[in-house]
């Protein structure tokens, strides 16, 4: 579904993503692991076609992100980091204009979509007032409710988990595997527990190169017995 | 192209939704009106005529449409939004449109609300009405040729404070070129066709022309060119 061949991507000296390659099938929900600037959220940013990589290509159901931005964007719902939104926008208000763009033009489908989008994020009671005055687990809702209303078959979360409570955490991780059957998830954290909690699949990267590429289970056996911090912090710090 | 559509009207609404809408009309009437009253002499003139009201519009605009065009990106930018509608399906160009026209038609509005200055003409006098109209047209026109210059600057930084002075500063430079008391400087030491030709690029020369009711299709052409310029250079800015 998603498919990353050698992404790279240079700013200055300093080589932000350096070779990266991986491939997520519909129902893989990929926990992309790393310390703070190891490359999680500029590749992100590649396959989800906000930057262009300098080599390597981004494909999702088959498109270069490079030749058809336009195409592969309608496929992907993101989630950016800090879930950034017109914060003077009501929450409805926001929601039609991501419906208006994304295609549904008619005002019954509009609504249907925007209605079902504030059922799945619990958005409801908000619904009528401006994003800037929301609580920050409420805003991360919000941007889940865009990011998943037109139904896209894939998924790119950037650290959808940052910044919440833990029972907001819960919440979030909840609705992310609802939403994971036969869709290809990608999720960046560096909260490990959320890895166990949900992934089914492992990435961590270092200095912009993939280093691990294997299911939670594999990845625990690699020091049995040992925390997943222990098993990261000796992963990450051999080439650091 | 239909994508253009959703963005002007979250732009345009967006106005609206703060009080930026509000305090810019109400200070543009004050301000273009009152110095028409005051400073030009309007019932002294004794002329039927609009032409105390326009002759400040270039001054007018000179710190008017910055206010206006500073937001449309560096806010962007700075809340982080950007990435949000740059990996939402459109093109840069249905970005840069849909955002240009949003505030061009906010300044058409203000503008159209200065109607009672030509009613109170009609009342007192008898004027020629395609005059008063064509300086209309061309003081919208010259307004969009202002707000496409504003615009490309608000998309070089993230910062509007920035984006203001440098929309002030490289408006009066093409204020001053076609200014009269400038290309008198000029004329001490230049050739009079090299004063012509640095005249014909300021805003001045061409906006003076329609508000006479001279309509001559080399000044459509010369502020389609200034917007058309400014835009694609805001579209090569946004996709660097």
């Amino acid at each position: 579904m998603i498919e990353v061949k050698s992404l790279v991507k240079t700013y200055g000296h300093k080589r932000a993503v350096d070779g990266v390659s991986f491939t997520v099938r519909p129902g893989d929900i990929l926990g992309f692991l790393g310390p703070n600037g190891a490359g999680k959220s500029t590749t992100m940013k590649m396959i989800t076609g906000y930057i262009r990589p300098d080599a390597g290509t981004a494909t999702v159901a088959g498109i270069d992100v490079a030749q058809d931005p336009v195409a592969v964007k309608s496929r992907i719902g993101y989630l950016p980091e800090s879930a950034p939104a017109y914060g003077e926008m009501t929450v409805l208000e926001f929601l039609n204009f991501i419906a208006e763009v994304r295609g549904y033009r008619s005002c019954a489908e509009r609504h249907d979509r925007v209605e079902r989008a504030l059922a799945r994020t619990h958005l409801e009671p908000v619904r009528r007032q401006a994003i800037e005055t929301l609580s920050k687990g409420y805003k991360q809702r919000v941007g889940f409710a865009q990011a998943l209303l037109h139904e896209p078959p894939c998924l790119v979360l950037d650290e959808p988990t940052d910044g919440l409570d833990p029972n907001q955490k819960n919440e979030v991780r909840a609705l992310i595997k609802t939403m994971a059957a036969d869709r290809a998830v990608i999720l960046s954290t560096h909260i490990l527990e959320e890895v166990d909690a949900i992934c089914n699949r492992i990435i961590l990267i270092s200095n912009g190169r993939v280093v691990v590429d294997e299911t939670p289970e594999a990845f625990h056996a690699r020091r049995p017995g040992a925390r997943l911090d222990a098993i990261f912090r000796e992963l990450t710090n051999v080439d650091a | 192209m239909s994508q253009i559509t959703p963005v002007f009207k979250r732009e345009f609404l967006g106005y609206f939704r703060s009080p930026v809408a509000y305090v810019f009309l109400i200070v543009f009437l004050v301000a273009s009106v009152g110095l028409a009253f005051f400073v030009g002499g309007f019932f002294k003139a004794n002329q039927a005529s609009l032409q105390s009201f326009f002759v400040f519009h270039p001054w007018l605009y000179l710190f008017l449409i910055p206010a206006v065009g500073m937001r449309l990106w560096a806010e962007e930018r700075r809340g982080g939004t950007i990435e949000l509608l740059f990996t939402l399906p459109l093109t840069t160009l249905d970005a840069v449109l849909g955002k240009f026209f949003a505030a061009w038609a906010f300044l058409a509005l203000a503008l159209a609300l200065t109607f009672p200055l030509a009613l109170t003409v009609g009342w007192l006098g008898d004027p020629d009405w395609g005059v008063i109209a064509a300086g209309y047209l061309g003081s919208a026109l010259m307004a969009g040729a202002y707000l496409a210059v504003c615009a490309l600057l608000s998309s070089l930084t993230k910062n509007q404070v920035i984006a203001f002075v440098l929309g002030v500063v490289v408006n009066l430079a093409l204020v001053f070129l076609g200014w009269s008391v400038f290309n008198g400087l000029l004329s001490g030491f230049l050739p009079v066709a090299a004063v012509d030709f640095i005249a014909n690029l300021g805003f001045i020369p061409h906006f003076d022309a329609l508000s006479k009711g001279i309509l001559d299709p080399r000044d459509f052409a010369y502020f389609g060119s200034v917007i058309a310029l400014a835009l694609t250079l805001n579209v090569v800015a946004l996709e660097r």
